[in-house]
């Protein structure tokens, strides 16, 4: 366990710079975003979820998956092999650490994704533990610790002047060792402030939803009258999905100049109508109902199903962000969990 | 590693007009070593690539007995079905595949079968006849239902008569009127009540549009076939054939992966998203 000043963060983060392309949280016009860090930002260690999801370093917003050029014949790029430069990821939360493993099970399944996997590997994770969960956020439902983020390469924690570190992986061994000269040995006095931290974070919690029986309980659901009512505040946006850390569907486009072009791969939400039309006219989620009973579905019922866990880590993203309130929260206690807090 | 969403280049060797809207390509890898290493499956599909404008699902229409070259029928409805209406021998594609886990032939050794298709579905079904066509030994009686709009667009005419000599055929259509026509008019599971199949022994394969698959489904149910007989190719929008790209998500199962051809006993426990169809309503 290893520890560093608060106010020696400046040292540490251009050393971590000079080992990797390292991301940090900042606010930039009131929004909280991962950037890349430099000279003289402030990082903001007290923000507790930024806005885009961290998935992005893996699975990116867009990408270019290939490029073509048309001559004799055809020329292919693959630009898997370009992706997963050395990268950190400096004070992911706990829940967006967890969807990193939902992520995997998508992305790292056999056929695996090759420029998901370059990055994964490619990027050590340091998480940062959660000292005031707010109201949206619910992790401890889906047993996150928000103290804790077992899938991080570094585990810090916040014990008030100072950062503890502790390495959980080889990579995050790695990094230490490479930071080693800016580190001091954490006391047994800091190992006692982080034990106390982890064990006051059970009461922290404002808000917790029982998720007993949820999946079976929806697969008898899909034809009740309960999605009539619920999709009909749905406008569409795609902004629960676009923010949502677990939710991995993406599209692909092509950008063509003559004869040459590359196909960008792009997330996409199935909140979208034309995310299943098909181009004889068949499009088997034909209204918003279909398409909302699906977002629900696939996260509480199909995912369960196809790999064992709820494709939700409780960040509060789609809580905070939906314009009309359309909460997954509220779909949990009326299907039949029961919701504390809120 | 390779990265699988990269298509292998493949050349038009042929087009043939099947009628004003569909056509069956004729395609060959450039790459040498890919022609020797690709096989496929009848029922299963390429992802195609005409660059510039995007890729699709579209299933293997020809015989996997010859690898050398392989076809797609394709209908000419959507942005990218309409540029293979231009494509002409020596053009280049892009492809990726094969995908999907085809139809139950082998479950169906020893036993009847019963293919029911609509339009552009009998093409999956396509190599499933070749493969009965070239060993009949391994099949029972066979029998071929297969309903169009009108006489002009069915599929692969000009092959019936030679797949009547081992497979006894029923063909059907909407609307005849200004053809020659001497098969029947009406639905394809009109033709339930002229067919010589019974549930006895036999395996069914159908594949046409979702609507005239559930109607197939619920017509053979109620002659006596069960749930485990039946065999459905399901068509969904794709990005990836591998499912990661989430679009084709019938319930916990993936078209891309799962099917396309699925037992009805399968579907009818997933949530019945197709058109309120098969599945539990």
């Amino acid at each position: 366990m290893k520890k560093v000043a608060k106010t020696k963060l400046a040292e540490l983060f251009s050393a971590m710079a000079a080992w990797g392309k390292l991301y940090v949280p900042a606010v930039s016009d009131g929004i909280v975003n991962f950037v890349p860090w430099q000279e003289g930002l402030t990082v903001a260690l007290t923000a507790l979820n930024v806005l885009v999801p961290p998935k992005k370093f893996f699975f990116p917003q867009t990408e270019t998956v290939l490029s073509y050029e048309m001559g004799e014949d055809l020329q292919l790029e693959d630009f898997a092999c370009r992706a997963g430069e050395r990268a950190i990821l400096f004070a992911a939360r706990p829940c967006d650490v967890a969807s990193f493993a939902m992520m995997d099970k998508v992305y790292l399944d056999e056929p695996l994704d090759e420029a998901y996997r370059r990055r994964r590997e490619n990027t050590t994770v340091i998480a940062l533990g959660c000292s005031e969960p707010d109201e949206a956020c619910f992790c401890r439902s889906f047993d996150i610790d928000a103290t804790k983020a077992p899938g991080a390469d570094v585990l810090a924690i916040d014990i008030g002047q100072e950062l503890v570190l502790v390495a959980q992986t080889e990579k995050g061994e790695r990094l230490i060792s490479v930071l080693n000269g800016l580190l001091s040995e954490a006391t047994s006095g800091d190992e006692n402030r982080v034990k106390d931290e982890q064990e006051k974070n059970e009461g922290r919690y404002v808000t917790s939803v029982n998720l007993r029986g949820m999946m079976e309980k929806l697969d008898g659901m899909f034809a009740a009258d309960y999605w009539e009512q619920l999709y009909k505040r749905c406008i569409g946006c795609g902004t629960c999905t676009f923010l949502c850390p677990t939710c991995h569907c993406f599209d692909l486009q092509e950008y063509a100049a003559g004869r040459r072009g590359e196909r960008i791969r792009c997330w996409d939400a199935c909140m979208f109508a034309d995310f299943t039309q098909m181009a004889g006219g068949h499009n088997p989620r034909p209204s918003q109902k279909e398409r909302v009973r699906q977002r629900f579905m696939h996260k509480l019922n199909y995912f369960p199903h196809q790999h064992g866990d709820y494709a939700c880590v409780g960040c509060g993203r789609c809580v905070r962000k939906c314009p009309v309130n359309l909460d997954i929260l509220e779909v949990i206690q009326e299907v039949g969990g029961a919701v504390d807090g809120l | 590693m390779n990265n699988l969403l990269i298509p292998d280049s493949a050349i038009v060797r042929d087009v043939f007009h099947e009628n004003d809207d569909t056509s069956t390509f004729s395609l060959q890898f450039t790459d040498a070593q890919k022609r020797l290493e690709y096989s496929f499956q009848p029922g299963q599909f390429n992802m195609l690539s005409i660059f510039g404008v995007g890729e699709a699902p579209i299933s293997i229409s020809s015989s996997n007995g010859s690898r050398e070259n392989f076809t797609h029928t394709v209908r000419h409805v959507g942005s990218l079905t309409r540029m293979f209406a231009k494509l002409k021998a020596g053009d280049l594609l892009g492809v990726r595949g094969p995908y999907g886990n085809g139809w139950p032939l082998k479950q169906a050794h020893g036993k009847n079968l019963l293919i029911v298709a609509g339009g552009i579905g009998l093409a999956p079904l396509r190599p499933a006849i070749y493969n009965i066509l070239e060993q009949p030994a391994l099949f029972g009686k066979v029998e071929l239902l297969y309903g169009s709009k009108n006489p002009g667009e069915m599929l692969f005419r000009h092959e019936y008569r030679q797949w009547a000599e081992q497979i006894s055929m029923l063909l059907t259509v909407d609307d005849a009127s200004g053809f020659d026509w001497n098969h029947n008019a009406g639905l394809v599971t009109a033709l339930f009540d002229k067919m010589q199949s019974v549930p006895e022994n036999t395996v069914v394969l159908s594949c046409g549009p979702e609507i005239m698959m559930k109607h197939v489904v619920k017509g053979l149910l109620a002659r006596g076939f069960h749930s485990g007989q039946l065999y459905v190719s399901l068509e969904r929008k794709m990005f990836c054939g591998v499912k990661k790209c989430g679009r084709c998500q019938v319930g916990s199962k993936f078209v891309c992966h799962d099917g396309p051809v699925f037992s009805y006993d399968v579907l009818e426990n997933e949530p019945a998203e197709i058109i309120g169809v098969l599945g539990r309503e």
